[in-house]
């Protein structure tokens, strides 16, 4: 898996690159635990344009994401995310909860 | 291509095998010619599968998961994935959206996305004997001439 983020103007971005399942989901969620620790944003956006492959612990990743930041109360949205992805996400109809921006634009 | 071909897989319950699973039943699916989409259904459904095994089956050991794949030459592709772990009590309950016994790190959707990927989705499963999930996905056909 690849991690990286940037902050700014209250937004923190973290990209996530990688195929996202059991083996490596809870690392995943750590880093975006320790990202939002580190940075108390506002807005949490999950870059996952370099994201080739989720199951359902992937879902589990951006759900449990979703949860911290209302805690906080902050929002999380999603960005750049490929089609296979997408599917599993549709499936829990994820966008009701999170926005998902699509060509830089908010589905 | 014959009348069918099989091929039969078994894995340690590690997650590190996960992604080796999901790649190698693509692999051998690819005879098939099958779309982008089908096969990524396909890979995330057997990823499903292989992970309850993982975090469910055997919770607090490493056992055996066996992987079958069936594909016959009209496209017809059947999966089977059975571990030898606790079993399901309840299969129903097992099956229903957003219910997880694994706690905030699951979502509970995994039988949800294994249903809505594949055509058909057969659990049997028995306490302290093991599980067996069949699943089965009807390929497009985008050739005529197979060998």
């Amino acid at each position: 898996m690849n991690y990286s983020h940037t902050f700014d103007g209250g937004t923190a971005t973290v990209y996530i690159g990688g195929e996202l399942d059991s083996h490596t989901a809870r690392d995943t969620l750590a880093y975006i635990d320790d990202v939002i620790d580190l940075c108390m944003p506002r807005t949490l956006c999950l870059d996952l344009s370099g994201l080739s492959f989720s199951d359902s612990s992937g879902l589990a990743v951006v759900l449990g994401s979703y949860r911290r930041m209302r805690e906080l109360d902050g929002g999380v949205r999603l960005r750049g995310v490929q089609p296979q992805p997408m599917k599993v996400f549709r499936a829990a109809r994820i966008e009701r909860l999170i926005p998902v921006e699509q060509g830089g634009e908010t589905a | 291509m014959k009348e069918y071909d099989t091929m039969k897989l078994e894995i340690e319950s590690k997650s590190v095998n996960e992604g080796f699973a999901r790649a190698a039943v693509g692999a051998f699916l690819a005879r098939l010619d099958p779309e982008l989409e089908e096969l990524n259904d396909i890979k995330t459904a057997v990823s499903e599968a292989v992970t309850n095994c993982i975090v469910h089956a055997y919770p607090d050991r490493i056992g055996s998961i066996h992987i079958s794949v069936r594909v016959d030459a009209a496209g017809f592709a059947r999966i089977a994935v059975r571990d030898r772990g606790i079993g399901i009590t309840d299969v129903e309950q097992a099956r229903t959206a957003l219910f997880t016994t694994g706690g905030a790190e699951r979502s509970g959707m995994g039988f949800t996305v294994m249903e809505s990927f594949m055509d058909t989705v057969k659990v049997r499963s028995s306490p302290g004997t093991g599980t067996t999930v069949i699943m089965t996905r009807q390929l497009k056909r985008r050739r005529d001439a197979r060998s």
